[in-house]
């Protein structure tokens, strides 16, 4: 059909080489790079990632740290004696210490001596205090097997009832409230990473509706050529998620170095006694394989949310178009 | 193939750009769409492209009331239609070679079904050695080739023009006529508006559609 064309529209132009029909394809994508405020955009996913990976990582970090301290409170019980009156208490001790001993799932058991438990007070007192004349109560800590699952209450009893004064601490008090505390920490983290998603939508949506309005033109070739609004959309996306994709690399990396950040500097700390202390409240500042796990989740989340983000609101909006 | 019946268009409250416009186009068929400037030649050409809704009277296009189709049956119907721009409407920021391809690529063909046919096209409109270059970097007589072959590169069954001579040298006008009367020859149905009455002389086999206080009158 169209052999006379060059003839006619280039009758004497000079042949010259010419490359193979191969050495071409198309590159280019059809949403211009700098038509979408890439930079700008990518600097706020980038910084949104980095907030919610923080959050996701704190979160992950707490939560390994409950799970930590919980398992070793339940891995401990301690039985209280307060001094009575007529008793014998090194008698009482060694009555109740045997009858622990003697129970399913309890692994030891260690008296404390006068001097332990009146160590266990000078946090409190302070050091240097007579304390012989005062009714210091005597500690027996029983270390526990969990797998062989020890019945506390049925001890209890038995310890209470045969030594007057006695009384057994499980820890579930304790444990009941660290598990509330990780889970309140992890309900506040969830919070404000769905806030940060929320507002790297609102982003994503602005900045989508500014790309759209900057290539109207090409939008309008492009339906006069025949693409269908799922085409278009579809180029859109493309191009937002490569944006979304770099932006969260370089947030979610951002995040992954500050952990390891801090690891180095906590090491440095350990020595002191406030690092002591920190360490004991969130262990050492190891993110686990799951946080890191949940943190590359994270990128591939923030940039597949971007691209099906915008290719959603373009196709609303060329859809609103037509009507 | 294409037919306006009674078509009305008005731009809000305005009096009607075009009136009472009814006219057929038939397969393999040639015309010019000729009137002064502002009569509205443009805007019928966006009323058959489906750019822009009449506000009355019926279109049809390869036999389909433009009214009753829906969207994806609009992008379907404009794929038979190649169209050139006044403007040319050439993608600045695509090669010649992707801006050529861009009918086939959004049908969502395979690329490889169609470089060949792509590259062929350029050579023969006289662009093989500007396939990568950008369109911001070629003549006023290249851009209107290049968007010519835009247009033929899906084989349309209609062939709409606006204004393709006007970038042009008389030289290459009377190349660019000679091109639409051979491709209404091997049997594609074309309209070219244009105001060039030069050009209208040198085929005078062609029906024309002239446009004027917004109303067709036609001269066969």
């Amino acid at each position: 059909m169209l052999d006379f064309m060059r003839d006619l529209l280039a009758p004497n132009r000079p042949r010259l080489m010419i490359k193979p029909d191969s050495a071409y394809s198309i590159k280019t994508p059809l949403v211009p790079a700098n038509s979408v405020a890439g930079r700008s955009l990518v600097m706020v996913i980038a910084i949104m990632t980095f907030l919610a990976a923080l959050t996701a990582g704190a979160a992950t970090l707490i939560s390994d740290a409950s799970i930590d301290w919980r398992g070793e409170a339940a891995s401990e019980a301690s039985i209280q004696l307060r001094p009575t009156k007529g008793r014998d208490i090194e008698a009482d001790l060694e009555s109740a210490a045997n009858i622990a001993a003697k129970t399913r799932g309890v692994a030891s058991v260690k008296i404390y001596s006068k001097a332990d438990s009146e160590g266990l007070l000078s946090p409190w007192l302070g050091q240097g205090l007579d304390l012989q004349e005062l009714p210091v109560p005597r500690m027996i800590v029983l270390k526990l097997d969990i797998k062989a699952r020890p019945d506390l209450s049925k001890l209890g009893v038995e310890i209470v009832s045969a030594v007057p004064g006695a009384s057994l601490d499980d820890h579930h008090i304790f444990i009941s409230r660290l598990g509330d505390m990780a889970r309140a920490a992890t309900m506040i983290s969830l919070f404000i990473f769905i806030l940060v998603v929320i507002a790297l939508g609102i982003a994503v949506a602005s900045a989508t509706r500014a790309a759209v309005a900057t290539n109207r033109e090409i939008v309008e070739v492009l339906h006069l050529v025949g693409a269908t609004d799922r085409f278009i959309a579809r180029e859109f996306r493309r191009r937002f998620f490569s944006l979304g994709l770099s932006g969260a690399v370089l947030g979610g990396g951002g995040a992954i170095l500050f952990f390891a950040g801090i690891k180095l500097l906590s090491n440095s700390w350990r020595a002191t006694a406030g690092g002591d202390q920190t360490e004991a409240l969130f262990g050492d500042f190891t993110l686990s394989l799951t946080g890191y796990g949940v943190v590359l989740l994270l990128i591939a989340c923030v940039a597949g949310l971007t691209g099906y983000l915008s290719q959603q609101i373009v196709f609303r909006h060329l859809q609103q178009l037509n009507e | 193939m294409l037919s306006f019946e009674n078509v009305g268009l008005r731009y809000g409250v305005s009096p009607e750009t075009l009136r009472d416009i009814t006219f057929e186009i038939a397969p393999h068929s040639f015309q010019f769409l000729t009137g002064p400037s502002g009569a509205g030649k443009t805007t019928l050409m966006r009323l058959i492209i489906m750019a822009l809704k009449p506000t009355r009277g019926i279109i049809n296009i390869f036999g389909k009331d433009t009214e009753r189709l829906n969207q994806e049956e609009v992008t379907a119907t404009r794929r038979g239609i190649g169209i050139v721009f006044q403007d040319f409407r050439l993608l600045d920021h695509l090669t010649l070679y992707e801006n050529v391809a861009l009918p086939l690529q959004v049908q969502g063909r395979e690329e490889s079904s169609y470089r060949a046919e792509v590259t062929e096209l350029l050579r023969w409109v006289g662009l093989g050695e500007r396939v990568t270059a950008p369109p911001s970097v070629l003549s006023g007589g290249e851009k209107q080739r290049a968007a010519i072959a835009r247009a033929l590169i899906s084989r349309p069954k209609l062939l709409l023009a606006d204004e393709p001579t006007g970038n042009v040298d008389p030289t290459m006008a009377r190349r660019i006529l000679r091109l639409f009367v051979e491709l209404h020859k091997s049997g594609t149905a074309v309209i070219i508006a244009t105001h060039d009455l030069t050009l209208m002389d040198q085929y005078d086999e062609a029906r024309r559609l002239v446009l004027a206080d917004g109303r067709l009158h036609i001269f066969e």
